[in-house]
């Protein structure tokens, strides 16, 4: 084990000048150090581009190949769900340029509530995409392989929003359970830990709270009529067909689910303007949007989980006092991978949601 | 078998007296599997490439030996399928790729430019995990149902046969963060790492080789990542890109696979290059011919290869007008390589050639990877291709390219560095043998696979018509002949371990750093900051009986 190599002065006697622990023992000094963290996340993020530019190749061939498709099915998007998130995510950039700042201070106090902000954030993005996806595999909105065609067979409810708050709920006790018995130790460092973990786990139901709501309250409004001004207000046909579309999403109501009472905010979506283009409402169709929508908002919500992981590991060592003005490589490259996991996010917001 | 972390099979018997080597540094079995040496990770790299190599050798035997007769010889057309296809998917991904960068590379780039370790030795690490655990994949899928969608998983094939696609789709998933991390931190150390004097035209052109390789690994690679993803989305969830009866597009996966995979084939071939760069200088005792022209020339093929791949898709179904760019973008791609092989002729010439080992391997290497490149240029030809896409005019072409090259090579860099990883010699007649064997297997081998192509053999097929037999017989004495030849120089390096005189310094008179540091190097590589010089300044280097190498002289 001696050839482990990591922070340790151990091999300082090795050498004509001191290595501080923070030093790795084959760097020379500390700019070597730095320069080197730099480069190899710039890299890295290099290769995240790349990584999702397959799937940016993939949006633009179909794109083109098929436009209609993504006009029919982006309709389905909720463009308040994406554009909350996008909030969300550039806040959580500017804590975590604040935790840099921070580190690069020596202000140790601001460095752990920075990055527990930005672990927040995080959590609450995830919390309203838990209802974002949730919401559409209700409705069978799902990729080309399991896509239900719309307002013909009835869709799949499933428990999903609650089983995927199973695990958030689970990490919630742990560390509020954490966060007392640290109290009652009054361990500090503990404290400081558990503090960050607990707020981020409950943001996560925040954010779904918050998710819920915006899409039950756009629901509501259109199951009585009143919103088609908000939802339909950029769509290109005209009024008449708007009384159309009522009247097939009644008919398909009444007509498919006979005797059965279905919570109208669910089954009457408001999202279902569009379920008269058959030639577009099938699998190998209106599927491949939401096939592509899944993988691009699917890869990048496993990029934010990556980053609360690395965001958590530098609360650790903040919570140590690792950081301070000589020493703040690792918040400086996990801040730039969080910029990059932000400025993906402003891509697909546009690209996804917005672009009719 | 290759994914067993077991200790390499150096025996560091005799050297333990001396203090201060890598092997002897500290022992046990967890010395090595938690080591951050860049030198034990690159000779357990080496032990893990090799045993892939068996046993992607021991499946290549099996396919000649079946087609030895025209109806096959003893295996099922599935059977067959699955033969090639692990064949083909364990000698790219987890032999060649990995063989020069990894291996080799992992071990002289910091000695070779004169620092301590790589600029990330954890990463180091981890990337030889990574490379096991996707070899552990791959071996599932062997030994569970069998992989039959050959080494491109094209689709619609890859999604409709009940073979372990995710699996292996997932090996080179883990397999492609292995080779990028692996060429994230070469580039970092290069730039970052160089010790005061080692300027960018100061660095010996294995290290340019291998830099740009790293810069086709961190590229390209993503791209396959995110096209095996894809792919096992298909399958999972049905996603609809690739699956045409989803209304996906199979020539989407085409483009998709080979933006990585042409690349790729430069991450085989360039550090192979790279190694020919130094033994032609070092066994020829002089100077590198136009070092500025090869070292240019490395990143040249390294960016240019990122623009040909759709020459794999001629006959896939596209535009008229992008066959014939791509087709002229591949025939720009040759140039540089013609330059290094010019080079590597000028090189020689005036030199004092010594036929060594290394240097046998090296000239085997002109000649094959010469008819490689060259059958490359009639493939990159529209209308030639036409012909000769899918036949055994493709297979001979790259395996004249992969093997003739890049596996040629890398075992020239082996016994030329050999003396430097383990500290002894070899004999010097087993190595010439095993050189000689290897090239008129190889030739043996692969010549009448030309042939066969142009009268209309295709590729990937289990039986042919009658008329085909004596050449796909050739072929099959041939394998068997290199197959030998292989094992001799097997036997040959094994039998050094036990047998081998002490290496010196620097046995063949070579004057770049790595022949400053003891054979084997000490755990640090050098006590204190090297002197940098010119790498092929070969004044003054004498050879010193007593030393049995070559020391300089002032
Ligand atoms: C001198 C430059 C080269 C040219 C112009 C060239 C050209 C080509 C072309 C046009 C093909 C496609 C043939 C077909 O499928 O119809 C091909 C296939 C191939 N080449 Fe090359 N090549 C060159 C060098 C190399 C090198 C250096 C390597 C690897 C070390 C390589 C490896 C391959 C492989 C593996 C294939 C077949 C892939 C497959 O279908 O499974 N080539 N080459
Ligand atoms: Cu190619």
């Amino acid at each position: 084990m001696s050839d482990i190599t990591i922070p340790t002065s151990e091999h300082a006697d090795d050498h004509s000048h001191d290595h501080p622990a923070w030093l790795a023992h084959h760097f020379d000094d500390a700019e070597q150090q730095f320069d080197s963290g730099k480069l190899g996340m710039w890299l890295f993020l290099v290769t995240e581009v790349l990584f999702f530019s397959g799937m940016f190749v993939a949006y633009a061939l179909f794109r083109s190949l098929h436009p209609e498709v993504f006009v029919y099915a982006s309709q389905f998007l909720n463009a308040k769900l994406g554009a909350i998130n996008t909030g969300v995510l550039l806040f959580s950039s500017l804590t975590m340029a604040w935790a840099v700042r921070a580190a690069q201070l020596s202000q140790q106090k601001i460095l752990v509530s920075m990055l527990a902000m930005t672990l927040s954030c995080a959590a609450m993005f995830l919390g309203v995409k838990a209802v974002e996806y949730t919401h559409k595999w209700d409705l069978g909105l799902l990729p080309a392989g399991m896509y239900i065609t719309q307002g013909v067979a009835e869709p799949n409810h499933g428990n999903w929003l609650q089983i995927l708050c199973i695990p958030a709920a689970v990490f919630a006790v742990i560390f509020a359970g954490w966060y007392l018995f640290a109290l009652v130790g009054r361990n500090r460092f503990q404290l400081q830990i558990a503090g960050p973990l607990l707020v981020a786990s409950l943001c996560f139901f925040a954010g779904v709270q918050l998710g819920v709501f915006l899409e039950s309250g756009e629901s509501h409004g259109d199951a009585h009529g009143s919103g088609h001004g908000a939802t339909h207000g950029d769509h290109h046909e005209g009024a008449g067909d708007h009384a159309a579309h009522a009247i097939i999403v009644d008919h398909m109501v009444a007509t498919s689910i006979p005797g059965q009472a279905f919570p109208s905010e669910v089954f009457v979506d408001p999202k279902r303007v569009g379920i008269d283009e058959p030639e577009i409402n099938q699998r190998g169709r209106a599927g491949i949007f939401f096939g592509i929508y899944y993988m691009m908002t699917g890869i990048h919500a496993v990029h934010i989980l990556g980053g609360m992981g690395v965001i958590t590991w530098l609360i650790v060592k903040a919570a140590r006092h690792e950081f301070h003005s000589k020493y703040f490589g690792p918040v400086d490259n996990v801040g730039l991978y969080w910029h990059l996991v932000d400025f993906i996010w402003i891509f697909l917001f546009p690209l996804l949601y917005l672009i009719r | 078998m290759s994914a067993v972390i077991s200790k390499p099979l150096v025996a560091p018997v005799e050297s333990a007296k001396e203090p201060g080597n890598f092997l002897t540094h500290t022992s046990g079995f967890l010395s090595w599997a938690l080591t951050l040496d860049h030198k034990r990770i690159g000779l357990m790299y080496l032990v893990g490439v090799m045993s892939s190599f068996l046993l992607g050798g021991v499946l290549a035997l099996v396919v000649r030996a079946h087609l030895f007769y025209a109806d096959g010889a003893f295996l099922t057309l599935k059977q067959y399928n699955q033969i090639f296809t692990l064949h083909g998917a364990v000698m790219v991904f987890l032999f060649i790729i990995p063989s020069v960068p990894a291996a080799l590379g992992n071990f002289l780039l910091p000695i070779m430019l004169g620092a301590k370790d790589v600029a990330f030795p954890r990463l180091n690490l981890s990337s030889f995990y990574l490379w096991v655990g996707g070899a552990i994949f791959f071996l599932v899928a062997m030994l569970t149902t069998g992989l039959d969608t050959g080494w491109t998983f094209y689709t619609p094939y890859s999604l409709e046969t009940t073979g372990p696609v995710v699996l292996a789709t997932m090996g080179v998933f883990i397999l492609g963060f292995s080779s990028i991390f692996t060429g994230l931190n070469f580039i970092v150390t290069i730039n970052t790492m160089r010790p005061p004097g080692m300027t960018w035209f100061r660095m010996p052109l294995l290290l340019w080789a291998i830099y740009s390789t790293s810069i086709i690994q961190v590229l390209a690679t993503p791209v396959l990542g995110i096209t095996m993803l894809l792919l096992m989305a298909e399958r999972f969830l049905g996603i609809g890109i690739f699956d045409p009866k989803l209304n996906g597009d199979p020539v989407t996966y085409q483009h998709f696979f080979w933006f990585y995979s042409h690349p790729a084939v430069y991450i085989m071939i360039l550090p192979a290059m790279g190694i020919i760069s130094e033994l032609m200088s070092v066994h020829s005792h002089k100077g590198i011919f136009g070092y500025r022209m090869i070292a240019y020339s490395s990143v040249a093929i390294a960016l240019f290869g990122f623009l040909v791949w759709g020459h794999h898709m001629f006959t896939s179904g596209m535009a008229n007008v992008t066959t014939i760019v791509f087709s002229a973008l591949t025939f720009t791609v040759s140039i540089p390589s013609a330059i290094k092989v010019f080079n590597w002729l000028f090189t020689m010439y005036k030199g004092t050639v010594s036929l060594t080992t290394p240097m046998l391997y090296a000239l085997s290497f002109m000649f094959l990877f010469t008819i490689g490149g060259l059958t490359g240029l009639p493939l990159g030809a529209l209308s030639i291709d036409r012909h000769f896409h899918d036949t055994y005019f493709v297979v001979a072409h790259f395996h004249y390219v992969m093997m003739g090259g890049t596996l040629v090579a890398f075992l020239g860099g082996i016994f030329h560095w050999w003396p430097k990883m383990v500290g002894k010699m070899y004999n010097e007649l087993g190595g010439q043998i095993s050189a000689g064997i290897v090239f008129v297997g190889f030739n043996l081998t692969f010549l009448p696979q030309f042939v066969l192509g142009t009268r209309g053999m295709p590729r990937r097929y289990a039986t042919y018509v009658p008329e085909f037999e004596f050449l796909h017989q050739l072929s099959t004495y041939g394998a068997f002949l290199l197959g030998i030849g292989l094992f001799v120089a097997l036997g040959v390096l094994i039998n050094s371990l036990f047998r081998g005189k002490k290496a010196p310094t620097n046995p063949w008179g070579g004057a770049t750093l790595e022949w400053v540091c003891s054979s084997p190097p000490p755990h640090d590589n050098f006590s204190k900051p090297p002197v940098v010089g010119d790498p092929y300044d070969f004044r003054g280097l004498e050879y010193d009986a007593r030393e049995g190498g070559y020391v300089r002289r002032k």
